[in-house]
């Protein structure tokens, strides 16, 4: 016993001094971000999961350190904590501190961005991905996920040689129901007597089936045993587990969000990923930013085909031989000629 | 004076335990190349102006609430000897029906909210009456059960929102929820009394339920210190032999002490449902404060008071954790601290008990040199 309290004291001890020698030379870094020409200061707050997801998050990190570098600002980023109970107090604070506008990261911050932008009526909130709000000073940044996705449909569709398609979505909430409806469309446009089955990791809108690899990999290994040869994935952190499975059975996977054949990295997997569908995160990031402070005010924006918002991604060159093929089906979607629906 | 010394020698090892872990988040914070000191200051920063001060304080309260219950609820069970892990099933499962259930009925204010509570705390009940029942007929450990009847409630919730509960005027592609509850059902929030105190008022609603909360704590406290109910809890989980002795039923205190701690977490996500979000939709669930109750449980020694402090300390963290990212800290630091310091808690403890063990030993071994004592871990 006695001992252990020596040991603790002894701990003790070196601890503080080793913060007193910290605190000397460290003094208040870390709270400056890029100095920049303008004094516009922007806020930022992500999603769970925060900055390193490979997806969703590190896309808008990408837009956000863009508009840094070629437009001069600064910036505060903050990440919700683990269940995110916390989105609002995050915006509050980052209205607070005398930053505008405010971006929030993804379409949970629904509700909360209305509350909080309704008692700061002078900031510009921005909300990238989710539904329409009433407020004027919240601007939403939507993605047509559906019409990517009726891409990716078309190319899952053109490579798959057994005719069975599979579909593995995070949950069933309405974004990733987007996904699949769009998907769906596009399998058909190409030959209806394919039936796509579609799984989801998770039930509702119950956000954990983003964050289940090993679930993923399980659901995955089965469709391939099934006879599926190419699976749509559109369940963020999960879909690594997917990208295994394929490379297990030697068949075909698609990404979503970024170009996963580029953030999964490993050749092996990397074989085997046919394409991602591409939400330019990035862009509505940067582009919110060099809008606002052009004109000191932001409307919210669609981001489909038409722009470049979403789109697909051809690293690997698996889909070379059907760029034709797709390009062609985006201007007919473009042209309207083609509607995706985002539900079934 | 003797109670009061007593009290503070209770209270010691926690001292410790939080200094403790204060310094291993402070050499955390180094490691990484920070701060501890302006982290420190992060900690105790409620904002600069008035309004961001009462704000943090309203989100210490907010979040305190659902942390004290849900600690409650699982301290119930291990005062058993119990390990309910199902208090997060347990709270979504009577969140989803209070929500559905209070915008289906029409009643005067003061009694619709009194019929969501009970609901609430029905549904908990029920729901922890599966694993008590299967533990007691079928020697089911609750351990596995629980877990396995957390994943189950996901679903479950998800269809009755689906279904049953489903507002019926959401537009095609919109995530579902349940319908609103009416004003009626509703706990007006207690921003008026900041402005009492002399405090601008905070811009979030700062739930009216922590009244509730504080009751029932002092309830609780009541029925385990002053009730034969209570007695026999503690004494099945001190000695269960003992218990079976003197004419306590294992298997019926098993089911009661189940299906209290269920009713306990029924409560947990009542604060918000009642206060703030007025209806139940996968997205704004707060899920998780069953899990993080285990510890604010552990950490409040199953005792209400302790538990009410653990439960507040929690929150103080997590509400300090997007100020200390403002200084360039990560929020996992938040997280670190709390497991230190529950980690610590639990060590200082078991140290204290031994120490108590030796020096049993030694008085017994003075008074009577023949005493043959077993050998405690040293």
């Amino acid at each position: 016993m006695r001992r252990v309290m020596k040991l603790a004291a002894g701990f003790a001890a070196a601890a503080v001094m080793l913060a007193g020698c910290a605190s000397d030379d460290d003094g208040d870094a870390g709270t400056s971000e890029t100095g920049g020409s303008e004094d516009a200061s922007v806020g930022l707050a992500f999603d769970v999961g925060g900055r390193g997801d490979l997806s969703f998050n590190d896309s808008a990190a990408a837009g956000i350190e863009r508009a840094a570098d070629e437009l001069g600002i600064t910036f505060q980023e903050l990440s919700p904590n683990e269940d995110g109970s916390n989105r609002a107090d995050l915006l509050r604070q980052l209205a607070d501190e005398g930053h505008n506008p405010v971006i929030g990261i993804g379409y949970a911050f629904g509700a909360d961005m209305d509350t909080v932008a309704a008692e700061y009526p002078d900031v510009q909130f921005v909300r990238i991905d989710g539904g329409p709000s009433e407020l004027e000073n919240v601007a939403v940044m939507t993605f047509a996920d559906e019409q990517g996705s009726f891409l990716m449909g078309v190319a899952a569709a053109l490579k798959s040689e057994s005719g069975m398609i599979g579909l593995i979505g995070g949950n069933e909430g309405a974004v990733i129901n987007a996904f699949a409806a769009g998907f769906k469309q596009g399998v058909a446009a190409v030959d209806p007597a394919i039936q796509v089955q579609d799984q989801r990791l998770a039930p509702g809108e119950d956000a954990r089936g983003f964050d289940d690899a090993a679930g993923a990999r399980v659901a995955a290994e089965a469709m391939y045993q099934s006879g599926i040869d190419v699976i749509y994935t559109p369940a963020g952190q999960s879909n690594i587990g997917t990208f295994q499975a394929a490379a297990a059975a030697d068949a075909w996977a698609i990404g979503t969000d970024s170009d996963q054949w580029e953030t999964a990295g490993d050749p092996e997997l990397q074989a085997h990923i046919l394409s991602s569908m591409l939400k330019r995160v990035d862009n509505a990031v940067f582009e919110s930013v060099s809008t606002f402070l052009e004109e000191g005010a932001l409307e919210s924006t669609a981001y489909d085909l038409s722009t470049d918002g979403v789109g697909y991604a051809t690293s690997g060159g698996f889909i070379d031989d059907i760029t034709d093929q797709l390009d062609d089906y985006k201007q007919q979607i473009i042209d309207g000629e083609i509607e995706v629906s985002r539900t079934e | 004076m003797t109670r009061v010394v007593a009290w503070a020698r209770g209270f010691a090892p926690t001292v410790v335990a939080l200094g403790v872990a204060l310094l291993v988040t402070a050499l955390f914070i180094l490691i990484i190349g920070e701060n501890p000191l302006a982290a420190l200051r992060a900690l105790f920063d409620f904002g600069e102006s008035p309004t961001a001060q009462a704000n943090s304080l309203g989100v210490w309260i907010n979040r305190a609430a659902p942390l004290f219950l849900s600690g409650l609820a699982v301290s119930v069970g291990f005062r058993m000897g119990l390990f309910n892990i199902g208090v997060e099933g347990q709270y979504r499962i009577a969140t989803v029906i209070a929500a559905g259930v209070g915008a289906a009925i029409v009643a005067p204010a003061p009694l619709h909210v009194l019929v969501i509570i009970l609901v609430a705390m029905l549904a908990g009940a029920a729901y922890a009456a599966i694993p008590a029942v299967l533990k007691v007929t079928r020697g089911v450990s609750e351990v596995i059960s629980t877990i396995m009847l957390n994943s189950i409630a996901i679903g479950i919730a998800a269809y009755l929102i689906r279904r049953p509960f489903a507002d019926p005027d959401l537009g095609e592609g919109e995530n579902t929820t349940t319908r609103d509850l009416p004003e009626s059902g509703r706990i007006p929030g207690i921003n008026d009394l900041f402005g009492l105190l002399g405090l601008e008022e905070p811009r979030r609603p700062v739930y009216g339920f922590v009244f509730i909360a504080i009751l029932v704590g002092i309830v609780m406290a009541v029925v385990l210190s002053r009730t034969r109910f209570g007695f026999e809890l503690r004494t099945s989980g001190l000695n269960p032999s003992a218990a079976t002795a003197n004419g306590v039923s294992a298997s019926s205190m098993t089911i009661k002490a189940m299906v209290l701690s269920g009713a306990l977490a029924g409560l947990v996500g009542l604060p918000e449902l009642l206060g703030e979000s007025f209806r139940f939709s996968g997205e704004s669930f707060v899920a998780g404060y069953g899990f993080t109750g285990i510890a604010v449980a552990l950490l409040g020694r199953n005792r209400p008071l302790g538990i009410a402090g653990a439960a507040l300390l929690f929150s103080f963290l997590d509400r300090a954790g997007p100020r200390l990212q403002s200084e360039g800290i990560p929020p996992a630091a938040v997280v670190i601290m709390q497991g230190i310091i529950v980690l610590c808690v639990v060590i200082v403890d078991e140290i204290g008990r031994r120490r108590l063990l030796r020096a049993e030993e030694r008085r017994a071994r003075v008074e009577d040199p023949q005493t043959v004592t077993e050998e405690v871990a040293s």
